[in-house]
């Protein structure tokens, strides 16, 4: 009787490393994986369509084009991992931008001072979406839902619609797209200050305790708080971060147009979404990581620089984003599956 | 001395051994705790007294209010009324972290712990060590490694065997598995009180003894220990007193000497009353 119970054993310890379970565990221990395959295969792919997409050129506009959506992502990262979603991610970046624009431009007040007050109302943004999620227990979704109009509305409101040009912005609003060469690459101040951020924010996430309870908060909100974590603050904390990172890519989108534009980023919802989700960050909260988000932006920008190059209709790239999004959430909903 | 006025005890009930211990002030306190959820009531004005070195048990019907006192008890919730007392002063209990923070460590029946994260990680959560140096005054970066060995140790010196690696994500553990880890992370961090809330439901014949052992080890170092408990036989092997609880409220405080199993549960579904103490 042992014997055959210890041959069923055996048989399911096979059963176990089928290579598709093995893969599963995989991308469950590495959520980063399968946007680097991803980027991978889009980047060889690319490359046989059209051999200049590899160049250090193209590949350096990459970079460029993608800095204020990656960006973006690392606070709409934060977010998600705690089951939450930022709709307003674009509306408060281009509430901090046109305020620090026209501060500038038309007030006269210094550069650098003007950039902190635009940062700072970015910061009071997410403060706000935190306290509306915290304090009035509202959904996250229906919170920044209503903040995307309202700030969209205060940032038209108050520039009066119109764009600001860079020659009439300080040096020091403009500074974010000045380019540098390094080893036949062109890089912007603006993409260093992104590399940065995402170094900062994914230490926080992975080496303090900070970090621990954003996940633990995401994963199972009553489990965190009956352990002894504050999980409100925790959120609260979450949204401001937010907030100010967003208040940052508002200068580095100024430095990368050229210019404040009230419609400068008009896809910063769904890309930074789609980024974080094909980062391999779960909708449900509580897993994933932010360098799969740098990823998933890097991939979104290749389907517009690759199809371009290849000379295809760029409609095609909002159709083959789509088809990512649904793929990487039904990889996330697998993955969720695995077991011992 | 304290200001509350002591519950009545059936003294001549308890073991001659045991009787110093209720010369001492109640570890954990509580009178007339009145908690209501809309229109049902949770608590109906319960007493409790927890004494150093006793394990109390908490038996009673479901629904009777047994998870709810102790939600009181650790400020998980917030009574309506009623006060709560620790070492004979008065505490506001407002989260969790306050009831931590004094010492009481609780093995909610949800379990609390965080599928996503590991073993090690959950024992240490919302109280992470971090490194030393500036690494971790500064940088304020976590001593994973140093956790993991410690947690590791902790879980052996509790004789707990069904858990082995630290590193492994609870959402890869078994029922049984995940109460065990519950259990490690309030008898290894519990300096005052331990409450547990039915921490033997999911666990088999062996690790069910091993877990009451654990809990003798813990009142015999001099802890107060609460356990709520369906298992009649369990609470009749570790009780010092039962509180039996009822529809909210508290039909009386037994001993396992005053009573017997089926005194105790004739009382615990009103079968019979327990006729006032004098
Ligand atoms: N958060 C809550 N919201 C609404 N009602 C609640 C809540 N918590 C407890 N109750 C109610 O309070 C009463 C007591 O519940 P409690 O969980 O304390 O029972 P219990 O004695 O622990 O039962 P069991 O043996 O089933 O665990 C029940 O009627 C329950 O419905
Ligand atoms: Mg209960």
């Amino acid at each position: 009787m042992s014997s055959s119970t210890s041959a069923a054993a055996a048989e399911f310890a096979r059963r176990q490393h089928s290579p598709l379970q093995r893969v599963q565990h995989l991308l469950h221990g590495y959520p980063w994986l399968s946007p680097l395959v991803l980027l991978v295969l889009t980047t060889i792919v690319f490359t046989i369509l059209n051999p200049r997409y590899i160049s250090p050129n193209a590949q350096s506009l990459l970079l460029q084009q993608v800095a204020v959506i990656a960006c973006l992502a690392i606070g709409q990262t934060l977010v998600i991992l705690t089951a939450g979603i930022d709709l307003s991610v674009g509306a408060v970046a281009i509430l901090a931008m046109m305020v620090m624009a026209t501060l500038a431009a038309e007030n006269g007040v210094p550069g650098l001072l003007a950039i902190v007050i635009g940062v700072t109302l970015a910061v009071g943004a997410g403060l706000l979406n935190g306290f509306l999620v915290t304090r009035v227990n509202l959904p996250p979704f229906i919170v920044t839902l209503g903040t995307l109009s309202i700030f969209t509305a205060i940032a038209l409101l108050y520039s009066g619609g119109s764009s600001i040009q860079n020659n009439r912005l300080p040096d020091i609003m403009n500074v974010t797209g000045r380019t540098f060469s390094i080893g036949g690459f062109r890089l912007t101040i603006g993409v260093v200050i992104v590399l940065a951020l995402y170094a900062i924010v994914g230490f926080a996430l992975s080496q303090t305790a900070w970090g621990r309870h954003v996940f633990a908060v995401g994963d199972d909100p009553e489990s965190a708080r009956l352990s002894g974590v504050a999980s409100k603050r925790v959120l609260l904390s979450v949204y401001t971060v937010a907030g100010l990172i967003y208040g940052l890519a508002a200068w580095i989108q100024i430095g990368r147009a050229g210019a404040a534009t009230p419609n400068g980023i008009p896809d910063a919802n769904l890309d930074s979404i789609t980024a974080v989700v094909i980062g391999g960050t779960s909708l449900f909260g509580g897993r994933g990581g932010l360098i799969g988000s740098l990823l998933g932006a890097i991939i979104v920008g290749a389907f517009t620089l690759g199809l371009s190059l290849a000379g295809v209709d760029q409609q095609w790239r909002l159709l083959a984003i789509g088809v990512l999004v649904i793929v990487a959430v039904s990889v996330d909903q697998w993955i969720r599956r695995v077991k011992a | 001395m304290s200001t509350i006025e002591r519950l009545p005890l059936t003294v001549d009930h308890i073991r001659d051994d045991k009787q110093h211990i209720y010369e001492a002030e109640p570890v954990l306190s509580a009178r007339k705790l009145v908690i209501t959820f809309g229109r049902v009531i949770g608590l109906d004005g319960v007493d409790v007294d927890l004494y150093q070195g006793e394990v109390l048990a908490v038996i009673g019907d479901n629904g009777a209010g047994k998870s709810t006192l102790i939600k009181c008890l650790t400020g998980a919730y917030v009574p309506d009324s009623g006060q709560i007392y620790v070492d004979g002063s008065p505490v506001h209990l407002r989260r969790p972290q306050d009831a931590r923070e004094v010492g009481i460590e609780t093995v909610y029946q949800q379990l609390a712990v965080i599928p996503a994260l590991d073993i090690a990680s959950n024992l240490y959560l919302a109280r992470e060590e971090r490194r030393p140096g500036p690494l971790g005054s500064v940088l304020r970066m976590l001593d994973k490694k140093g956790m993991k060995e410690r947690a590791g140790g902790a879980v052996q010196n509790l004789g707990i065997q069904t858990i082995q690696n630290m590193g492994q994500a609870v959402e890869t553990l078994s029922g049984g598995q995940r109460q065990a880890v519950a259990v490690a992370r309030a008898a290894a961090f519990g300096s005052k009180v331990v409450i547990l809330d039915e921490p033997t439901a999911a666990l088999g014949v062996k690790e069910s003894a091993a877990v009451l052992g654990m809990i003798k080890q813990l009142r015999d170092s001099g802890l107060a220990v609460i356990l709520i408990s369906h298992n009649m036989p369990h609470v009749w092997e570790v009780a010092d007193r039962i509180h039996i609880q009822r529809l909210g409220g508290c039909a009386g405080v037994i001993t396992p000497q005053s009573h017997d199993m089926g005194e105790g549960v004739a009382i615990m579904t009103g079968a019979t009353t327990l006729e006032p103490t004098p």
